[in-house]
C-alpha cells in the first residue's frame, strides 16, 4: 500500500529537494519507519527518543491531526495522504 | 551594570541551545526557544536593597531581561499596583486576597506593555526599523504606542471582529493596522508567513522569546510588593498560556537567586468557557490540546490553538495547581462585582480571572485561609461593549432642584 507523504521545507535537503515522496506503510508508525529506511536521519527529526512524534511536529492524515486518531497506531489505506507540518510557533 | 547573565536560546523540547538571535523555533525538533541564564553570575550581587533603590518600573529587575545594558524602549513601563482587596474578599468569602492590577500599566493600560518594551528593546538592539505583531487588541495598541514613542515604523495585524477601544488604542498612534478577515488563529497563521517573508521584528513570531521573559516583571513586582514574599495561590487569565508559565518562571528564579522563600505556590489559570482547550486539558487530565475555534466575548483571551497550552498546563499541575473556565455571563458578573467591590474596571479577560477565582474558591481547590493573588491584566474602557446594556443608563433631569428632590424622594434619600 502507498501513501503520498508531504514534506515541509526545512525537511527537504533529507529528501534530495522532494515536497512529496511516496512510502509503503500500512499504518503512520511504519510509514515513519520507511521515511526513514529511504531518506536517512527523518525519523530523529520527527519523533523523540521513545519513538512518539516530537510535540511540535503535526503529522495529518487526510487534514486529521493523528494525535486524535489513533497516533502511531492509525492505519492507512493506499491513496492516503499525509501532511507533516511544524506546529505554526508564535501567539500572543 | 555588570555584565549581561544571558545564556543563549535553548530549545524547550530537545534542549539544543543557539546563540541569541532573532528566532523563536528549534531547527532540530521545531520546539519553541526559550532565553536562558546563568544565575551563578548573579550570586550576591541582585539584592532586595538594589531593586529597592532603583526607580519604580519594570527595569528594576533589568539583570534577570534578556537585554544588553539599559531598554532602548519603554524605560518608564510596567510596575504597577497591588491593593489588598478586603471588600471582594469578604464577597468571596476568603481571608486574604490581593489584585495585581495591570490594567493601568503605563503607556496602554495592559500588562502588554510589559512584554512590548523588552521585545523591542530587543529589536533595536538587533538592528530592526520595523516592529509587528499579531493581536487580540491589547498587544497591538502597545505595540503601536512603543514604536511610536521609539521612532520605529510599525505594523500590527488584528481579527476584524475587534472591540472599538482596542482597534482606536492602536490607530491613535499612526501605526499601519490591518484587519484580517478571520479568527485570532487566521492572523497568527498569517502573520507567521509574513514575518518570514519582511525583514521584520515579529514581537510574538520571531522576537518571541525576549518578548515573553518581559510577563515576569509582574511576577517579581508582586512578590516585592507582598514583601518580598511569595503568594500561595495565583490566578491568571490564560490565551496562549504563557504569563502562566512566565509568573511560574519568576517565582522560581526570585527563589533560587534567594530573594524570596519558596512558599509552594500553586498557579491556576482562568479562559473562557467558549474558548477554553487549556483549561480542557487540565480538567481531563491530560498534556493534549486539543485546538478549538473561539466564541467568546474575552476576545483577548480567544487563541483556539494557545502556543504555550502544554507548558501552563504542566505548570499549573506541578505547582499544585488548576484550571476553570466560566461563560460570558459569567464573565459579565464577575466585572462588576470587581468594579462595585474594589472600584477597578476591568476588560472582558479580567471578568474571566474573577469569575474563574471565585468558582475555584467555592470548589474548594483554593482554600479559603491562605493568601491569593488575582492578576487583572487589561481595562474595561478598551472592551466597553461587553457591559454597554448591563449597568444602569444616567437618569436624565433638568437643571432643577424641584426635579431633583423628586429623583432623591423616589430612591428614599433624606
Amino acid at each position: 500500500m502507498a501513501v503520498t507523504v508531504r514534506i515541509p521545507t526545512p525537511l527537504r535537503k533529507l529528501t534530495a529537494g522532494a515536497d512529496e515522496v511516496s512510502v509503503e506503510a500500512t499504518n503512520i508508525g511504519s510509514m515513519i519507519d520507511n521515511l526513514e529506511a529511504a531518506h536517512a536521519g527523518l525519523k530523529e527529526r520527527l519523533c523523540d527518543e521513545s519513538g512518539e512524534i516530537r510535540r511540535f511536529v503535526n503529522v495529518y492524515l487526510n487534514d486529521e491531526d493523528v494525535r486524535f486518531l489513533k497516533g502511531r497506531e492509525t492505519a492507512l489505506k493506499d491513496g492516503d495522504e499525509v501532511s507533516i507540518v511544524p506546529a505554526i510557533a508564535g501567539g500572543k | 551594570m555588570s555584565e549581561s547573565i544571558v545564556r543563549a536560546l535553548k530549545c524547550r523540547e530537545c534542549g539544543h541551545e543557539y546563540e541569541i538571535q532573532p528566532t523563536h523555533v528549534c531547527e532540530f525538533c521545531f520546539g519553541p526557544l526559550e532565553v536562558v541564564y546563568d544565575y551563578d553570575k548573579l550570586d550576591g550581587k541582585f539584592t532586595r536593597e538594589l531593586i529597592e533603590s532603583r526607580p519604580q518600573n519594570m527595569w528594576r529587575y533589568k539583570e534577570l531581561l534578556p537585554i544588553d545594558g539599559e531598554p532602548k524602549v519603554g524605560a518608564n513601563n510596567g510596575f504597577t499596583p497591588l491593593i489588598k482587596a478586603d471588600r471582594l474578599a469578604k464577597a468571596l468569602g476568603v481571608k486574604e486576597l490581593y489584585i495585581k492590577i495591570d490594567s493601568v500599566c503605563y503607556p496602554t493600560l495592559s500588562f502588554k506593555d510589559r512584554v512590548v518594551s523588552v521585545a523591542l528593546s530587543k529589536a533595536v538592539e538587533f538592528g530592526f526599523k520595523t516592529v509587528a505583531c499579531a493581536s487580540t487588541g491589547n498587544l497591538a495598541g502597545s505595540v503601536a504606542a512603543n514604536a511610536a514613542a521609539a521612532g520605529l515604523e510599525s505594523y500590527v495585524f488584528i481579527p476584524e471582529d475587534l472591540e472599538q477601544g482596542k482597534v482606536l488604542g492602536a490607530a491613535i498612534f499612526g501605526t499601519n493596522i490591518i484587519s484580517i478577515r478571520g479568527q485570532y488563529d487566521d492572523v497568527n497563521r498569517l502573520c507567521s508567513e509574513v514575518a518570514g517573508k519582511y525583514g521584520w521584528a515579529f514581537v510574538n513570531v520571531n522576537v518571541r522569546p525576549f518578548y515573553a521573559e518581559g510577563s515576569k516583571t509582574l511576577g517579581y513586582e508582586v512578590m516585592e510588593q507582598l514583601g518580598w514574599k511569595a503568594p500561595k495561590h495565583v490566578v491568571v487569565p490564560m490565551a496562549s498560556g504563557s504569563l502562566c508559565t512566565k509568573i511560574d518562571k519568576s517565582i522560581k528564579e526570585f527563589i533560587q537567586l534567594g530573594l524570596v522563600e519558596d512558599n509552594q505556590t500553586a498557579m491556576y489559570g482562568a479562559q473562557a468557557t467558549g474558548c477554553s482547550p487549556i483549561t480542557k486539558s487540565v480538567k481531563d487530565d491530560t498534556d493534549m490540546i486539543h485546538p478549538v475555534k473561539a466564541n467568546t466575548i474575552a476576545k483577548s483571551l480567544a487563541i483556539g490553538n494557545p502556543a504555550d497550552g502544554y507548558y501552563a498546563n504542566k505548570v499549573m499541575k506541578e505547582s499544585g495547581g488548576y484550571a476553570e473556565d466560566v461563560s460570558d455571563e459569567e464573565i459579565i458578573d464577575a466585572m462588576k462585582l470587581l468594579a462595585e467591590t474594589e472600584g477597578i474596571f476591568a476588560e472582558t479577560a479580567g471578568g474571566v480571572t474573577l469569575g474563574c477565582a471565585k468558582k475555584l474558591i467555592d470548589s474548594g481547590k483554593i482554600p479559603r485561609d491562605e493568601s491569593i493573588v488575582l492578576c487583572i491584566t487589561g481595562n474595561g474602557l478598551k472592551t466597553q461593549e461587553a457591559v454597554l446594556n448591563e449597568v444602569a443608563k444616567p437618569r436624565i433631569i433638568n437643571a432643577s432642584l424641584k426635579e431633583f428632590d423628586v429623583l432623591a424622594a423616589a430612591d428614599g434619600v433624606k
